[in-house]
């Protein structure tokens, strides 16, 4: 499995981006006893046989790697859904979009470290092309929104390493405050 | 740290612009992209990115544009880094940590040489279209 919940994350964010997604949302609910996360996106979906493919971890999207017939971004999801009480559902419409649904019993002994959203958010924003990326991250006290989309309105861009570093600092503050 | 607003972070955003036009503004001339595939994720892609972010920005260097993609098909590598600089040939580092990615900042960018134990030599073939 993934070393952590934010991995999980990354990897289901990047799927919906090279699914040529232009609006994916993110939402991350935790409380003691469950983490919730929800991806949904506006790409070009699968039909039910190839999502049933995707679970398969020796299958990989024709095209993507002409040689290679490994994908293990959701089957590993599986894997971690199933050894720590959790579910999954994943949803997807040729041409509409996915969403892919999971909790985890957040103590359960297996389950991973819920990870840096600050770190981990960053690096989704910094893909290549016009997409927008909106997190809604919610606790049982608080709870925070942040898009791609406002943070290159504010900022200018997300290319200047000072804006990088900025947007971090913003979706740091925004975690700090929720946790504190 | 204080909550930040949108409006906090246009304030910081213009502070930082008189500072970065005060350094050389010209156009972004380096690129440095991030392997963040399943293999790239699990092996520490975001923990490497993150440290190039904070290495450049520490030595104040704006001439790099920094991504990332999904897997260059070099699994048993991971993190991978491609790093294109002007006049010097375009090479994918394998097993590049936060360490290397300091690394690839400061010799690569930097003094312009190459780290040669972390050269993979070409990216792989069922990935090259």
């Amino acid at each position: 499995m993934h070393a952590s919940v934010c991995d999980i994350i990354a990897d289901l964010v990047q799927n919906a981006i090279e699914a040529d997604a232009t609006r994916i949302e993110v939402d991350v609910a935790t409380d003691p006893a469950e983490i919730r996360v929800c991806i949904q996106d506006n790409g070009k979906g699968m039909d039910a046989r190839t999502l049933a493919k995707a679970k398969d971890p020796f299958y990989s999207e024709p095209g993507k790697h002409a040689k290679r017939r490994v994908g293990l971004g959701i089957p590993l999801l599986m894997q971690t859904t199933a050894a720590v009480n959790g579910t999954v559902d994943i949803q997807s419409t040729p041409g509409k979009g996915t969403r892919v649904a999971f909790t985890l019993d957040a103590r359960h002994l297996d389950t991973p470290p819920f990870g840096d959203l600050p770190e981990t958010l960053l690096g989704l924003m910094t893909f290549g092309g016009a997409y927008d990326l909106i997190l809604t991250r919610t606790t049982p006290n608080d709870r925070y929104r942040v898009s791609r989309g406002e943070l290159i309105e504010a900022l200018g861009n997300l290319e200047e390493i000072d804006n990088l570093i900025l947007a971090r600092d913003y979706v740091r503050s925004q975690e700090e405050n929720l946790n504190s | 740290m204080a909550k930040l607003t949108l409006d906090d972070l246009r304030k910081l955003r213009d502070e930082k612009q008189k500072a970065i036009e005060k350094r050389d503004p010209s156009n972004k001339d380096a690129q440095i992209i991030v392997g963040m595939g399943t293999c790239g994720i699990a092996a520490g892609a975001k923990e490497t990115f993150n440290a190039i972010i904070d290495e450049l920005d520490a030595k104040g260097i704006s001439h790099v544009l920094v991504r990332q993609t999904g897997c260059m098909g070099l699994c048993h590598s991971e993190p991978t880094v491609e790093v294109i600089v002007p006049n010097m040939p375009v090479v994918i580092y394998g097993n590049v940590n936060a360490e290397v990615g300091k690394q690839i900042v400061n010799d690569h960018i930097v003094n312009k040489h190459l780290i040669d134990n972390h050269i993979c030599d070409k990216p792989a073939m069922d990935i090259v279209r």
